[in-house]
């Protein structure tokens, strides 16, 4: 199972020529990722050899689409191009795209979404700005390590990509259904209650881990949804306790503004959901390890 | 980044947003020319990040270019919420007959756009909220198609304008947007917006948030910045994202999140070491060469500060090896003057490969720790010493 993504997962590449999209199509083949071709309109109709696998390129992902009967697109255009490409993926209706690109715009992230949500959302957006999506030992699509942890029984959803990696690796006893970066801008489009929403409903996930970090309100707003509609045991976590109020700590979205947004605050919305959350990463895994001595 | 009130001023004028004459100075003789050229009443601004500007004394009404000058001796060096003034604006005089409340901004809890307006403005927009939160309307704004002039009038009736008042607000709230959209702001807020005693409307006050993402599509080299303290400079300078905090423990990092959850870890390791606590956030990001961790090195260890330095790297794209050959080149360049101890943690990418080039250098300002708990409280032991 593992969700949205797995071995029937048939991935082009929106940016495959450039050299950040050649050096993660080639990760990402070695990791067992299914790559099926990439997209770039200036070099339609060439083959690109990647690894012993002969790449076809097309001018738009809809030609790539119906050629290879692609259903996953990882976009590693330059930011000023990236919502033109969330757009085209849009347009094709392609079931996952994941926008790896850093630096994108905000009213091109916003636009991007107001355009998705405007065509009945068929695609579903993940990023941008993020790690991606990798379901171990199926498939992976973004720029995560396929190598870190195997698969198993844990569903991560994670604000930061090397976060991500280090809560894999503290957990790769266990190993992941699913592990998915949304990504920590301001505007987004899978949110942590989406990924929760599928890891309740992933029948090979048995408890989950939460990795949230200071502003916005989407680690409050999981907080109640856990409440209402999961089941699954969950773990959080939180980074940026120390972060001071009005500093932006790297990504554009972290950001403490006024009370709001706090990690103790979110702490305390978690918490008040009976979710258990970790003062540091490595005391979450050993939270995720009690969960499954019950289980 | 946030802008000035008179950058904002200037961006709305360029947009065909009604404004005052405006001028900056930056002393009292300039204060002085500025209100004689403006001619009138004028008001002498203090140009600072920061609000509650009137209540600070940072706000004067003159009569004359020579009060201007004078009252402008009191406001300049003024102490604004730790904003020293250094730069005023000379601004025209108005006659109010009303204040009114105008926003748009990026809403990130529902991935749109939010317009808020008020026909009850002048105050605070947080106090309108609590007081008078039936007075203030929050209208969604679809990002695909934005505020056009009914939008706009649609908009202004929610606020509370009666028709006549809304049929002149509503072109003024469309040419904001234009603002909005067109110079990738995530907030640009009028208050008060006014209408004047002759039946003008004015924007005259304004804030402007930029995005910094799209600031490759415009001109904003010369803009008048925010002053960075100058170790935050120095990193600017070499395209590091590193904001200097108050503590001890030196901190490098990859992954916004990582470096976040490494403030924290060092802080709780130092409550049991003395108190110490982290003295920099700094991500190296994701694939970082070994001439940003040297770059990186560079500006920590320059800070006085810092005690000792904690290096915390999960090799994603970044190569474990890169990072160590980076530490070890920096070390050779720093030369005697690296003296403060590093303690080095690194897993992930080629991290055997990391962990040998550091043990072969075996400098002895280096330590090497397994674990990030572990590495934190070591490098909070060391800063106590």
């Amino acid at each position: 199972m593992a969700i949205f993504l797995d071995e029937n997962s048939r991935i082009i590449v929106q940016g495959m020529t450039g050299s950040e999209g050649m050096k993660h199509t080639r990760r990402m083949l070695l990791g067992g990722s299914n790559i099926v071709g990439g997209v770039n309109p200036r070099k339609a109709g060439e083959t690109v050899d990647v690894e012993g696998k002969q790449l076809p390129v097309f001018g738009t992902v809809a030609e790539a689409m119906s050629a290879t009967g692609a259903n996953v697109t990882v976009i590693f255009v330059p930011p000023a191009f990236a919502k033109a490409a969330m757009i085209e993926a849009i347009d094709a209706e392609i079931a996952l795209a994941v926008a790896i690109t850093e630096g994108i715009p905000v009213h091109d992230s916003a636009e991007a979404w107001a355009y998705n949500v405007s065509k009945g959302q068929k695609t579903r957006l993940i990023g941008p700005n993020c790690p991606g999506i990798i379901s171990p030992g199926k498939s992976n699509a973004g720029i995560t390590p396929s190598d870190i942890t195997g698969p198993g029984p844990i569903g991560l959803v994670s604000k930061s990509g090397t976060l991500t990696y280090q809560m894999m690796f503290e957990l790769r006893d266990i190993g992941m259904s699913t592990a998915i970066g949304i990504g920590g801008d301001p505007v987004i489009g899978t949110t942590h209650i989406d990924a929760l929403a599928a890891f309740q409903a992933d029948p090979e996930t048995k408890a989950i881990v939460l990795i949230g970090e200071i502003g916005g309100d989407s680690e409050e707003k999981a907080a109640a949804y856990i409440k209402e509609n999961v089941t699954k045991p969950v773990v959080a976590y939180v980074a940026g306790f120390t972060a001071p109020e009005g500093k932006t700590m790297g990504h554009a979205g972290a950001i403490v503004s006024g009370s709001a947004g706090t990690a103790q605050a979110k702490k305390e919305a978690f918490e008040a959901a009976g979710v258990k959350v970790g003062k540091t990463p490595s005391e979450t895994a050993a939270l995720m390890r009690e969960v499954f001595k019950s289980l | 980044m946030d802008l000035f009130e008179y950058q904002a001023r200037d961006m709305f004028e360029a947009y065909g947003v009604p404004v005052l004459q405006g001028l900056i100075a930056d002393t009292p003789e300039e204060v002085e020319a500025a209100a004689a050229k403006i001619g009138g009443v004028v008001v002498v601004k203090a140009q600072v990040k920061a609000g509650g500007r009137g209540k600070a004394g940072g706000v004067k009404v003159a009569k004359t270019p020579e009060e201007a000058k004078e009252l402008s001796k009191n406001i300049f060096g003024l102490n604004i919420k730790d904003h020293i003034v250094k730069r005023v604006m000379v601004a025209q005089g108005a006659s109010i007959a009303q204040e009114f409340y105008f926003s748009v901004l990026l809403d990130r809890s529902n991935r749109t756009f939010l317009s808020l307006c008020s026909v009850e403005g002048g105050m605070e927009i947080e106090q309108l909220a609590e007081e008078r939160p039936e007075a203030l309307a929050k209208v969604p704004v679809d990002a695909t198609k934005g505020i056009d002039l009914a939008t706009a009038l649609d908009i202004a009736k929610q606020g509370g304008f009666d028709d006549e008042l809304a049929a002149k607000v509503a072109p003024v709230f469309v040419k904001l947007y234009e603002v909005f959209v067109k110079e990738d702001t995530t907030l640009v807020e009028v208050n008060p917006l006014v209408l004047t005693t002759d039946g003008q409307i004015i924007a005259l006050d304004g804030k402007v948030s930029l995005d910094d993402n799209a600031e490759f599509r415009h001109e904003r080299e010369s803009m008048e910045r925010d002053e960075l303290d100058p170790l935050e400079a120095k990193a600017k300078a070499m395209d590091l994202n590193y904001v200097k905090l108050d503590g001890e423990v030196g901190i490098i990092g990859n992954g916004a999140g990582l470096v976040m959850s490494t403030l924290d870890v060092v802080a709780y390791a130092g409550e049991r070491h003395g108190g110490v606590k982290p003295a920099n956030f700094l991500d190296i990001g994701g694939g970082a060469s070994a001439e940003v961790m040297a770059a990186g090195l560079d500006v920590i260890l320059n800070d006085p500060q810092v005690k000792s330095v904690f290096v915390n790297v999960f090799g994603g794209i970044t190569a474990c090896d890169a990072v160590a050959n980076g530490i070890v080149g920096a070390l050779k360049t720093l030369g005697d003057s690296a003296s403060k101890p590093l303690v080095v943690r690194l897993d992930g990418n080629n991290v055997l490969e990391g962990r040998y080039i550091l043990e072969q250098a075996a400098h002895p300002l280096v330590t090497v720790v397994d674990t990030m708990d572990e590495a934190a409280d070591k490098a909070a032991e060391l800063a106590n010493r």
